[in-house]
């Protein structure tokens, strides 16, 4: 009985979903790495030709926070939805792990902390692609990875929680169908949430999103956001603790019987 | 902890809903022992193994495995757990030694011991010229036995095995039998379910009948023969059958301890068959065909459990 503790259990889970994505990371570069770019390029400069300035800056420079955040939003659903579902239902290696001293806890914080490191490669990526395009207008720039690993957790929590609830994958297609898409079209991604009427800005307002896109434009152009900083990151926070509960709870039930 | 029992359950039951799957069964298990939980399906084996497991909560009753309290220490004895389940749930993803690996980091174990045991296990199962290929590829066999050598990732001291060679060709089930009576050799808890009587027999030097989610019969499996059965059975055939299958049962009477009238043949159970047949012969029946065997833990399984079909 040689057992030592020489790794905590959450790390564990972590290298589980790295060694795995070391075998499949060819399957995201296009999804992490050239997308994001090609909204740049197509949407700042082509759209942006036309635009002209928004908001004081040009528009490439006032989309960049937007797009930027907007990848950390879809790659964090994104890989909280049928992987986990597939973990619970397909590979069982939920199941596999809770015979080992691993706990529900443990596991959705192995899954999230990856989520934040493929969040993060992606976003520091992006980063560096943008400076040569001169997006960025501050040193501020650089908290941007941390506010959009916030962001991951903000959002990747919850989903994990309803994707660790359901018994089928077609719930997913609602879930980007009908708040995936219009979070990415509305949540002043790619214009001013003042555009939208009084009626749907609280929709805006709602979605965890806006609150980071907000964040990291005013990091990116070295301005005040639109609400203080400790809302936006209090609002973020709470989707984040929130999450977090509703996940181990549904890993709990989920492996319980 | 040499005379404690590595496990202990008093009054042991789960529930589902309205359901009772496991209805209040005891049990003592020693170190070393080979211990199997025989039953038709739904009897409440997989159920108990999985509290045995520290996966499922009890309903009611008490458990204790390794000396601890099942529900309040689970992670400090599923540390110490080797478990192999029914359904295979490896990364197939991964590679075969990825596979065990990352499983013994699971438990704490540094990365150099990881390693090292994941060469010396895969050995121990024989897929050591497979370490860096695909899960997805292996045979059942193959797969059962990586399951079986991630089990043992941890050195656990007590092996819980879930219908370890449902679904195997006879090759692998004999490579998987003589693997895991090596593991009991070196001293290795085992604790099996099986609805085979073979590897009952083969495996177990202890087992329970569980029929309807309680306890039925208990005992190695050779006592479990002389207490529900008897030494030899008669297996006879007529002409006429089955009709005629009642007519011959009432005119064996007597001849043993018990007649068992199937659809295509009559048992008779005997402890002296060549006496039996010689009263077959006094009493003028002509059966078409006779077969005298030993007897087996399937004739006890089914006296216990009847015949009646459990899906």
């Amino acid at each position: 009985m040689a057992v030592t503790h020489g790794v905590h259990p959450t790390i564990a889970v972590l290298e589980r979903h790295l060694t795995l994505y070391r075998r499949l990371w060819q399957a995201s570069v296009f999804s992490s790495f050239v997308l994001p770019v090609l909204f740049l390029v197509s949407i700042g400069i082509g759209v942006g030709g036309y635009v002209g300035r928004v908001q004081g800056v040009d528009y490439l420079s006032w989309i960049v926070p937007g797009v930027l955040a907007s990848t950390a939003f879809q790659i964090a659903v994104g890989e909280s939805t049928y992987s986990v579902l597939g973990d619970f239902k397909w590979v069982r290696a939920y199941h596999a792990m809770r015979a080992t001293p691993v706990g529900p806890a443990d596991m959705v914080r192995g899954h999230l902390l990856y989520l934040v490191f493929r969040v993060t490669i992606a976003v520091v990526a992006f980063l560096v692609v943008v400076v040569f395009f001169g997006g960025l207008h501050s040193p501020w720039a650089l908290v941007t990875p941390l506010v959009c690993a916030l962001l991951t957790v903000s959002v990747a929590a919850p989903v994990t929680a309803f994707a660790a609830t359901i018994d089928h994958d077609s719930y997913f297609s609602l879930l980007f169908r009908f708040v995936v898409i219009p979070s990415t079209l509305f949540a002043g991604v790619f214009f001013p949430v003042e555009q939208l009427t009084a009626v749907l800005r609280p929709l805006a307002y709602a979605s965890p999103l806006w609150h980071a896109v907000e964040l990291c434009r005013a990091a990116t152009l070295g301005t005040a956001p639109a609400w203080p900083v400790p809302v936006h990151v209090g609002y973020l926070l709470v989707w984040a603790v929130a999450g977090l509960f509703l996940a181990v709870r549904a890993f709990r039930r989920k492996l319980e019987d | 902890m040499a005379d404690q029992p590595l496990i202990y359950a008093r009054g042991l039951v789960k529930r589902f809903g309205e359901f009772t799957a496991v209805d209040g069964i005891d049990l003592d298990v020693a170190p070393g022992e080979a211990f199997g939980f025989l039953g038709p399906n739904g009897a409440g084996k997989s159920s108990t193994m999985r509290m045995i497991g520290c996966v499922s909560t009890p309903t009611a009753g008490e458990l204790r495995i390794l000396g601890m309290d099942a529900v309040h220490d689970g992670p400090r004895i599923r540390a110490r757990l080797g478990v192999c389940p029914q359904l295979d749930n490896l990364d197939p993803d991964l590679t075969v030694r990825e596979n065990l690996v990352t499983y013994a980091r699971y438990f704490g174990l540094s990365r150099a011991e990881s390693r090292r045991r994941a060469d010396e296990l895969l050995e121990f199962v024989q897929l050591g010229d497979r370490a860096g290929g695909k899960v997805e590829p292996l045979s059942g066999g193959m797969k059962r036995r990586l399951t079986i050598a991630r089990a043992m990732v941890n050195e656990p001291d007590l092996v819980l095995l879930d219908e370890p060679t449902t679904g195997l060709d006879p090759q692998a089930r004999h490579l998987l039998w003589e693997r895991l009576f090596r593991l009991k050799q070196r001293g290795t808890t085992l604790v099996l379910t099986t609805h085979y009587m073979d590897e009952a027999e083969q495996l177990c030097d202890r087992l329970v009948v569980m029929d309807g989610g309680r306890i039925v019969a208990e005992g190695s499996p050779r006592s479990l023969i002389a207490t529900y059965s008897t030494a030899e059975v008669v297996e006879l055939r007529f002409p006429g059958m089955p009709e005629a299958g009642p007519r011959f049962a009432a005119a064996l009477e007597g001849v043993g301890k018990r007649v068992d009238p199937l659809p295509d043949r009559v048992l008779v159970y005997v402890d002296d068959g060549d006496a039996a047949l010689a009263e077959i012969q006094r009493r003028g029946l002509e059966p078409s065909s006779v077969l005298v065997r030993r007897s087996t833990l399937e004739d006890v399984f089914l006296h216990l459990t009847g015949r009646t079909l459990v899906d």
